[in-house]
C-alpha cells in the first residue's frame, strides 16, 4: 500500500482490481490480473517489465484506450467505466497527453498542423491554436522544423514532435508507452529530458520501458509480471539498485 | 470540431489520396454527366418536335384513311386502307357543313423516280399530289415561280412545284424553271420551287416534288383507287375553332361514310396537339429509358464510394486511431468521413455537370440531335451526387467512429 501519499487529494489514475481479459475466439487471454494502484499528481511513474507482462494494456486503461474486464478504473475520481467515449474522448483530449513508441504521428500533415490537431479536436479557434502549437514546438526546439511533414525529420525530431502534440493542450497526466524504444541513446536522452522537464512543471507522468536505466530516473516504479503489478518493495529496490533516491 | 476544420480536413484527405479521389470521382461523374445529357437531349427532342408543329400550324387538322373493321370483325392499322376519298375533302369545304373550316386540302403521296431529260439525273422522291389550297394548310408557298393554281387542278396539267432539295439533286446550280422533268414517260414543267423549311429537321420536308390532284390520280399514278387519298389536310379559321372545326370535320365524315357508332370509324382526326403528345410520347419513353441507364451508372457509382471509403477506412485504420487518443469523438470521425464522402460526391457531380455542358455543346456538332441544358436538372443532378455520397458514406463513416481506439491503434 502506498501510505506514504496524501489519501485527501484525489488521485489522478486509481485501479482497483482491475483485469483485462482478451477474446481470441475460443482462446482467452488474460493480460491483467487484479491489478491495484493509484498514481497522485505530479508523479513520475515508470511501469517495467518484460513483454507481455501487461505493462502495455495498463497504460491503455490508464490512457481510457481501453476499458477494464473487471474492477473499477478512476480517473480523477470518475468511474471510467460509467462514461460515454465522447466524455472519454475529452478526457484523452484535454487531461491526457499521449507519446508513443511509433511516434503516431499523421505523415501528410506538417509538423505544426500535426501539433494542433488536439486543440483542433478541442475547437480552439485557429488563431490561438497556432500560437499554442508554435510555443509547444518552441519548448521542443523544433520552431525551424513546423513546416516539415515527419517523414523529413529524424525519429528524435518526431518524437519532440510527439511531445509537443502530447503537451500543446497543458494536461495533467502524460502518458509515454517506451517513448524512447525507437531511438539512438542520444535522441532518447534527449526525450527523456524533455519528459522530466514535464514533471518538474507539475505534471504527472508515466512512462512505460524495458530499460532500467530509463526507470531509474522515476520517483516510484512499477513492476508488472504476469498480469500483476509486482509488490512496491521490490520496485523501491530496483530504485535503490539504480542508484536513486 | 468546428464544421470548417471538418472540411478542411476532408480536402486534405481527398487532396492526399490523389488517385483514389479520381478514381471515386469518375463513376459518380459518369452518372452525373449521363443524367445531364439524357435530360438536355430529351428536351431537345421534344423541343424539336415543338417547333415543327409550330411551324406547321397549330389550328391544323389531320385527316387518315383506316382503321375500318371488315366483315370478320378484325380492325385494320390507320393509314393502311383506302377508306378516304377526294369526295371527303371537297365535302369539308361546304360552309354550311363545316362553318369552321377555313382550307381543306386532300393530299395523295408516292415514292416516284423523277428524271431531269437534258442531263438524265434521276432522283427518288416523294411525289405528293394535292390542291392549290396546301399553301394555306401548311403554310408554305413558292419563292420561285408559282404554287399549284386552280386552272391546273382543272386541266390536270403537267406542272410540277418541286422542293429545294429535290432541285438540287436533279438541276444542280441550274435554274429549273421552265425546264421539266419526266416521272414513268410523262413530261412535268417545273413552275416553282418551295420555301425552304429551315427550322424542320426532316430532310423530307424540303425534299419533294407536288402537283396537281388531278394530274396525280388520271395521268401519274392511277389505279384502282384513284379517287382515294392519303390524308386531308384541314385548317380551321383560327385557333379557337380547332376543336368546332374538329367536331364538324368528324360529324361531316361519320355522316357521309354512314358511320353509326364513332368508335368503328373508318377515319381518324388528328390535331397538331395530339400528334405533339403522341411524339411527346415517344420522346418520353426514351427520356426514361435514358435515365433508367443514368440512374444505374449513379448506383454504381455510388457503390462505388461506399466500396473506396471502406478501403479508406481500413487504409486509415492506424490514422483513425490517433485521432481517437488525441481526442476525436466518434462523432467527430463519423462526421469527417462523411464529410469526405460527400465532398467526393460533390466534385463528381460538379464535374459530370461540366462535362455534361461540353457533351451538349459537342453532340449536336456531331449529329443533328439538338441538346438543351437544364439549368434545374443540373443543380438536381449535383444535389443527387453528394446525396450519394452522404448515403454511400454513411456506412464506412459509421465503421470507422466505432473502431475502438486501442484496436485500431494496435493495427498496422
Amino acid at each position: 500500500m502506498p501510505t506514504s501519499h496524501d489519501v485527501t487529494s484525489p488521485a489522478v489514475v486509481e485501479l482497483i482490481d482491475v483485469g483485462k481479459v482478451y477474446r481470441n475466439g475460443e482462446l482467452e487471454v488474460a493480460a491483467l490480473r487484479g491489478v491495484s494502484l493509484r498514481i497522485d499528481e505530479k508523479e513520475f511513474v515508470a511501469i517495467v517489465g518484460p513483454s507481455g507482462s501487461g505493462k502495455s494494456t495498463l497504460m491503455h486503461i490508464l490512457g481510457c484506450l481501453d476499458v477494464p474486464t473487471s474492477g473499477v478504473f478512476r480517473i480523477v475520481g470518475h468511474d471510467a467505466q460509467s462514461l460515454d467515449e465522447d466524455v472519454l474522448a475529452r478526457i484523452r483530449n484535454m487531461f491526457i497527453g499521449f507519446v508513443f513508441q511509433q511516434f503516431n504521428l499523421l505523415a501528410h500533415m506538417t509538423a505544426l498542423q500535426n501539433v494542433e490537431l488536439p486543440l483542433v479536436y478541442a475547437a480552439i479557434d485557429p488563431d490561438e491554436r497556432r500560437a499554442r502549437a508554435v510555443a509547444a514546438l518552441e519548448r521542443v526546439s523544433l520552431v525551424d522544423r513546423a513546416e516539415h511533414r515527419p517523414g523529413e525529420l529524424s525519429g528524435g525530431q518526431q518524437q519532440r514532435v510527439a511531445v509537443a502534440r502530447a503537451l500543446v493542450t497543458d494536461p495533467a497526466l502524460i502518458l509515454a508507452d517506451e517513448p524512447t524504444g525507437n531511438l539512438d541513446s542520444v535522441a532518447a536522452a534527449d526525450v527523456l529530458v524533455l519528459l522530466e522537464e514535464l514533471n518538474a512543471d507539475g505534471r504527472t507522468l508515466v512512462l512505460i520501458t524495458h530499460e532500467r536505466d530509463v526507470a531509474t530516473r522515476a520517483h516510484r516504479i512499477i513492476e508488472m509480471r504476469d498480469g500483476q503489478a509486482v509488490d512496491s518493495d521490490h520496485a523501491v529496490e530496483v530504485v535503490r539498485r539504480g542508484g536513486r533516491v | 470540431m468546428t464544421w470548417r476544420d471538418t472540411l478542411w480536413t476532408a480536402l486534405d484527405a481527398v487532396r492526399s489520396h490523389r488517385l483514389r479521389s479520381s478514381l471515386t470521382m469518375l463513376g459518380i461523374l459518369i452518372g452525373i454527366t449521363a443524367v445531364v445529357l439524357t435530360v438536355g437531349i430529351g428536351q431537345g427532342a421534344s423541343a424539336t418536335v415543338r417547333d415543327q408543329i409550330n411551324e406547321l400550324g397549330t389550328n391544323l387538322l389531320v385527316v387518315s384513311p383506316g382503321s375500318s373493321t371488315n366483315s370478320t370483325g378484325v380492325r385494320t392499322g390507320f393509314a393502311t386502307a383506302t377508306t378516304l376519298m377526294q369526295a371527303d375533302a371537297t365535302a369539308l369545304t361546304s360552309k354550311v357543313a363545316a362553318p369552321d373550316v377555313e382550307a381543306v386540302s386532300p393530299v395523295s403521296t408516292a415514292s416516284a423516280e423523277l428524271v431531269n431529260p437534258t442531263t438524265g439525273a434521276n432522283w427518288t422522291t416523294t411525289l405528293t399530289g394535292t390542291t392549290p389550297s396546301w399553301q394555306t394548310t401548311r403554310s408554305r408557298g413558292a419563292v420561285q415561280g408559282r404554287f399549284l393554281t386552280a386552272t391546273d387542278e382543272r386541266n390536270a396539267a403537267a406542272v410540277v412545284v418541286l422542293g429545294p432539295d429535290t432541285v438540287t439533286q436533279l438541276f444542280p446550280g441550274v435554274d429549273p424553271l421552265g425546264s421539266s422533268v419526266t416521272y414513268n414517260g410523262v413530261k412535268l414543267q417545273v413552275v416553282g420551287v418551295l420555301a425552304n423549311l429551315s427550322s424542320a429537321e426532316q430532310a423530307a420536308s424540303n425534299d419533294l416534288a407536288v402537283v396537281p390532284l388531278s394530274t396525280y390520280s388520271q395521268r401519274l399514278v392511277g389505279g384502282a383507287s384513284r379517287n382515294s387519298v392519303s390524308s386531308i389536310y384541314v385548317k380551321s379559321t383560327s385557333a379557337g375553332t380547332l376543336s368546332a372545326a374538329y367536331q364538324e370535320t368528324n360529324a361531316l365524315l361519320l355522316n357521309s361514310h354512314h358511320v353509326a357508332n364513332a368508335g368503328t370509324a373508318d377515319f381518324s382526326v388528328a390535331t397538331q396537339q395530339s400528334i405533339l403528345a403522341a411524339s411527346n410520347q415517344v420522346d418520353n419513353t426514351l427520356t426514361v429509358m435514358l435515365a433508367g441507364i443514368a440512374v444505374i451508372s449513379l448506383l454504381v457509382g455510388g457503390i462505388g464510394v461506399m466500396n473506396i471509403m471502406l478501403v479508406s477506412v481500413t487504409e486509415r485504420i492506424r490514422e483513425i486511431g490517433v485521432r481517437k487518443a488525441i481526442g476525436a469523438a466518434p462523432s467527430v470521425i463519423r462526421r469527417q468521413f462523411l464529410v469526405e464522402a460527400s465532398v467526393l460526391g460533390l466534385a463528381g457531380g460538379l464535374l459530370g455537370v461540366g462535362l455534361g455542358v461540353l457533351g451538349a455543346v459537342l453532340v449536336p456538332e456531331f449529329s443533328d440531335q439538338r441538346v438543351i441544358l437544364s439549368i434545374p436538372a443540373s443543380i438536381g443532378a449535383i444535389v443527387i451526387a453528394v446525396g450519394i455520397g452522404v448515403v454511400f458514406g454513411v456506412y464506412p463513416a459509421s465503421r470507422a467512429a466505432r473502431l475502438a481506439p486501442i484496436d485500431a491503434l494496435r493495427s498496422e
